[in-house]
């Protein structure tokens, strides 16, 4: 019983507890057992709360048999259990970030995001590991260890939300929820055989999401297929008035249904993204997967995005950038702990130069050197300048067809270790989801297909902004006629 | 082109980082290799391109200027490692 609950889809979990047929306790409990079983193996979490999570479920339970007998309506998502990156504050729940630097911090105060999910129903299982300050691509960067993925435990999850992406993919929760900077949903779906989705620039809140690059953050969700995911984006998004960079574009209920037939939709596929050097298994899954869109009935047609090969440098300025400001916060004054009582400035300096590790101190200098006097032009100034290059690439595209279709990473999961002492290296792992951040347009992963390791390839979907809808219809209907996702590792 | 150690020193600075030696060695290299490669950007002639801070065409928008509820004091305060008199406590900040 355990075993087939775990390995529902959401949206039968939901019809399941609507209808009384399984419980919310039994639901939740059977996520709490399948944790303890691989916890160990993978470590998805930095934090769970089972018996407040047992907890939440009776309560759910008790208002969904009361709603039975009474006729009434109940909240979408009620008694569906999810995971959250620690990188999203939940009030009264440690949130680490994946950092010594806020080791201790427990917030005050309920990201904008989760806090709709929970008006909503669900109930957090835990918080998700993460590349610190989710900068990183493997989830190596984690001051509280690495996580491993689920399909190869040697292999890295990707990142930065690996933690949220091995969760879902060793079935300990049924959904989690990501941020993505660069990639950082995408990546990790890809590597893990998952779906996800990072949203359009400004269409979830991200008051509470832990600030790494303000101009490119997305609080984004990973699950098993895009059905599963569309009723949690849909509660999570809309304007906030407590982010001002949240857009009151109305969100579309998006409604799936079974039809496989993709006539008139137009697909682009850009040819800077098939590049030397990349895996050629990664080139011939995706193409197929751009043969079967062809053959469910859509067009497909060449573009071109010329300045993609400039976006990693763009990023790669602009993001530290954002983050050496960003970062400016953890004077260890209002939180964290504090290494030195020496003076102010002693005190700076010798808290973060102690707790933020490697991979953040890189960053927060790249970006002070961007920004700083005689630079700034050179540098950050000329990104910025170059980011623009970038977004027109993407509107220009958007003339011709309605999404791009492209490979998410040019390879499956590399080895842990493997790129831990080259940063360029591990930078270039990012190479065809930096752009999309820069252009701020949404981009859907999802699997379609495996290498010669049984690891899994990933396909991204990439659309106009704030047309995520038509992301989640073109990849329902792949996946109605593909089973991809519904592989799961053995553990 | 190479960062020299007394740039790596002064960034260190500018950021509040306290850097080891071996740490400043290190960045010294990976920086300059970073942006060795950021150097590409260089190539592209952008005169007349504006600059993009935000993908976001709105304004931004307005909120009355009403008083409301804020966080309280003390759960302001609890995450802080040294407080006193509900206040932050910092070491001088004048000698």
């Amino acid at each position: 019983m355990t075993q087939s609950l775990i390995e529902l889809t959401t949206a039968q979990m939901l019809a399941g507890l609507r209808s009384g047929e399984i419980s919310s306790r039994s639901l939740v409990q059977a996520f709490i057992d399948r944790t303890n079983a691989v916890e160990g193996r993978v470590h998805a979490y930095l934090s769970q709360q089972p018996d407040e999570a047992l907890k939440e479920a009776d309560k759910a339970d008790a208002r969904l048999a009361a709603a039975r007998r009474s006729g009434e309506t109940v909240p979408a998502l009620l008694g569906l259990p999810i995971a959250v990156k620690d990188v999203l504050t939940v009030r009264g729940l440690r949130c680490t970030c994946g950092s010594k630097i806020l080791e201790n911090f427990v917030p005050p105060f309920t990201a904008t995001s989760i806090q709709r999910l929970l008006d909503a129903g669900v109930i957090i299982l835990g918080k998700t590991n993460m590349d610190e300050f989710a900068m990183g691509s493997s989830t190596e960067n984690s001051a509280y260890g690495p996580t491993s993925n689920p399909w190869d435990l040697t292999r890295v999850p990707g990142g930065s939300s690996g933690g949220s992406a091995a969760a879902v993919a060793a079935l300990e929760t049924p959904v989690a929820i990501g941020s993505d900077t660069g990639g950082s949903v995408r990546q990790p779906a890809s590597f893990c055989g998952l779906t996800g989705i990072k949203p359009t620039y400004g269409r979830v809140s991200r008051y509470g999401l832990v600030a790494y690059g303000s101009s490119l953050d997305t609080v984004g969700v990973l699950a098993h297929s895009a059905e599963d995911i569309v009723p949690i984006f849909e509660n999570m998004a809309g304007a906030d008035p407590k982010d001002a960079t949240s857009v009151d574009t109305p969100v579309p209920a998006t409604k799936l249904d079974n039809r496989t037939d993709l006539k008139g939709l137009r697909v682009g596929v850009p040819v800077e993204y098939f590049i030397d050097g990349m895996q050629p298994e990664v080139e011939t899954a995706v193409r197929k997967a751009i043969q079967t869109l062809k053959e469910m009935g859509a067009e497909v047609i060449q573009v071109s995005l010329p300045h993609t090969s400039y976006a990693l440098p763009v990023y790669y300025l602009i993001a530290p950038a954002e983050a050496s400001a960003n970062l400016a916060r953890y004077d260890s004054i209002r939180f964290g702990p504090r290494a030195s009582e020496d003076s102010l400035w002693g005190m700076f300096k010798q808290t973060r130069g102690e707790l933020f590790g490697p991979e953040v101190k890189r960053r927060i200098m790249l970006g002070t050197y961007a920004l700083s006097a005689g630079y700034y032009d050179a540098y950050y100034g000329q990104a910025q300048k170059v980011r623009t290059l970038i977004k027109r690439d993407f509107d220009e595209a958007y003339k011709s067809v309605d999404v791009i279709a492209c490979p998410v990473a040019p390879s499956t999961a590399f080895k842990q270790g493997e790129h831990t002492g080259d940063p360029l290296a591990m930078y270039l792992e990012d190479v065809f989801t930096l752009p999309i951040n820069l252009a701020g347009v949404p981009g859907l992963a999802f699997p379609v297909g495996f290498d010669a390791n049984n690891m899994p390839i990933g396909m991204q979907l990439l659309g106009p902004h704030f047309k995520e809808e038509v992301l989640f219809k073109t990849a329902h209907a792949y996946q109605q006629v593909t089973d991809w996702h519904k592989r799961t590792p053995k553990l | 082109m190479k960062l020299t150690l007394e740039e790596v020193n002064h960034i260190a600075n500018l950021a509040r980082l306290n850097l080891t030696d071996e740490e400043k060695q290190k960045y010294q290299e990976q920086l300059s290799a970073i942006l060795d490669y950021a150097a590409r950007l260089q190539e592209l002639d952008t005169s007349g391109i504006a600059p993009t801070a935000s993908v976001l065409s709105a304004s931004s928008p307005l909120r009355p200027d009403q008083a409301g509820q804020s966080l309280p004091v003390e759960e302001a305060l609890e995450n802080s490692p040294s407080k006193t008199d509900n206040q932050f406590r910092v070491p001088p900040v004048f000698e």
